[in-house]
């Protein structure tokens, strides 16, 4: 029973079909979360009274499990709106949903480190609360967030396997799908490990690629 | 740091020496209690019941050895018994030849066949005609191989694979998929535990499969005392006890 470096080769093509699936889900809900996390982010700390809404929602989906908003998504929702949800769509929504909270606490945590005199000296040049937000105030959050976004997409695209539950076949159900087969549970995983590590270290070193950039600029 | 090395080889001596001291006169079982009527949770007790189990604990009794199940996750069932974690297997697994290159199985304790399960009011008589359908299946199950090999042939749409049978059922009262292919007495006992799931069954689909329980390929003793006792409860009439108390009605 030595280590079979054949069976990683002939995993990886199937592997990598998953691997493909795990991006595309990571990169569309990476793009929703940032929306969503901007918007209850500004929400949270503004007068709106949509500030509870915003509250309430980082509050709940950071307190309950992802696998938990995902059966909910999956399983519970169709029973309310009868009809089915496509397990694409709702780990799309799952995914967008639970890294949207992550990312507004991320978004409120780097507008509150601004400094007030900023919010005065742009008052005092005659800008709206709005314009002050947009021109002055989230352009040096963003360039203060880069690192902790940059952690929150290196976890989204490692969670995103929890979709694997819902039927889904990324990297993880694929590599489950060959080691059912195989049953060679070493090889495959440590194919799907390396898998994953390229895909992080790509991210982590995009990340700190914007980030020299914006720095720079 | 040496310190640290130090401490934890002391921690995995203890732990392996522990857990052989354990291994005296135990038989270390796993199951995956998501196949009623063969292995499932009693929801009042919490106690692991079944035809399966019932059936290993009798082997035990034969073999004079202390029965311990652990329930963990089918997909991990083959990798577990592997690695050394347990000494044997019981969870209504099919023989195939591909399993027999990894592991080892008893004598056939129990014969089984694969059923298509649908929503009540689907056009749905079997296998055949299943072109542009989507399968639920529990994965790395004789329903998925046969969902799998139907889905190359392109006589169904695709196969969703799901880690246990009550998500898969699942799949199809929400509208997921159309059908499940699953052995034919957990549809039985599915539909018979949730009466209000608008689901049956269409009846035998496939080839008579047979249950073994599988122990590890270099275990060869413990696999003849596994099929002496299982030789023995056929002779004395538990296991016919143990089919009547679970299969009775048929």
């Amino acid at each position: 029973m030595g280590f079979r470096w054949d069976l990683v080769w002939s995993s990886l093509p199937t592997l990598l079909q998953g691997a493909k699936l795990t991006v595309q889900l990571t990169s569309i809900a990476v793009f929703f979360g940032i929306i969503l996390g901007t918007i209850a982010g500004i929400t949270r700390i503004s007068k709106s009274p949509l500030r509870l809404a915003a509250a309430s929602y980082i509050d709940i989906i950071r307190g309950t499990p992802l696998l938990v908003q995902t059966f909910l998504i999956f399983y519970g929702l169709p029973s309310l709106i009868s009809r089915p949800i496509p397990a694409y769509t709702a780990a799309v929504l799952a995914l967008s949903i639970n890294s949207g909270a992550y990312v507004g606490e991320i978004v409120r945590s780097g507008i509150q480190s601004i400094d007030k005199g900023q919010w005065e000296a742009a008052s005092s040049l005659g800008l709206s609360g709005s314009q002050t937000m947009g021109l002055i105030i989230l352009p040096q959050a963003f360039r203060r967030i880069l690192p902790p976004l940059g952690n929150e997409f290196i976890a989204l695209l490692k969670d995103s396997s929890l979709v694997s539950i819902i039927a889904l076949e990324e990297l993880v159900r694929k590599g489950q799908i060959i080691i059912g087969r195989t049953f060679r549970p070493f090889e495959v995983w440590l194919a799907v490990a390396i898998i994953y590590f390229v895909m992080t270290f790509i991210v982590s070193h995009l990340v700190n690629v914007v980030e020299r950039k914006v720095t720079a600029a | 740091m040496k310190k640290l090395s130090a401490l934890l080889l002391t921690a995995i001596v203890v732990l392996t020496i522990g857990s052989v001291a354990l291994g005296q006169g135990v038989l270390k079982v796993a199951t995956e209690a998501g196949f009623m009527p063969f292995e499932y949770v009693d929801a009042q007790t919490g106690e692991l019941m079944g035809f399966d189990m019932d059936l290993i604990r009798a082997v035990g009794e034969v073999l004079g050895l202390e029965v311990q199940i652990d329930n963990i996750a089918w997909d991990g069932l083959i990798p577990a018994l592997l690695n050394g974690n347990y000494d044997c297997l019981i969870a209504g697994i099919t023989i195939t030849p591909e399993r027999q290159q990894a592991v080892d199985f008893s004598e056939p304790y129990f014969e089984s066949v694969l059923t298509v399960v649908t929503k009540n009011g689907a056009e749905i008589s079997g296998l055949d005609g299943l072109a542009g359908k989507i399968a639920a299946v529990q994965i790395n199950t004789t329903g998925d191989f046969a969902a799998s090999d139907l889905a190359d042939a392109g006589e169904l749409k695709s196969v969703s694979r799901y880690d246990t049978v009550a998500d898969a059922m699942q799949a199809v009262i929400i509208g997921a998929a159309d059908v499940v292919l699953i052995d034919l007495p957990v549809a039985n006992a599915y539909l018979q535990a949730n009466p209000a799931a608008p689901l049956h069954h269409v009846g035998p689909v496939a080839d008579n499969e047979f249950y073994g329980i599988a122990v590890n390929k270099t275990n060869k003793a413990l696999l003849e005392q596994i099929n002496s006792a299982l030789a023995e409860l056929k002779a004395n009439g538990t296991y016919e006890q143990i089919f009547q108390k679970w299969f009775g009605a048929n």
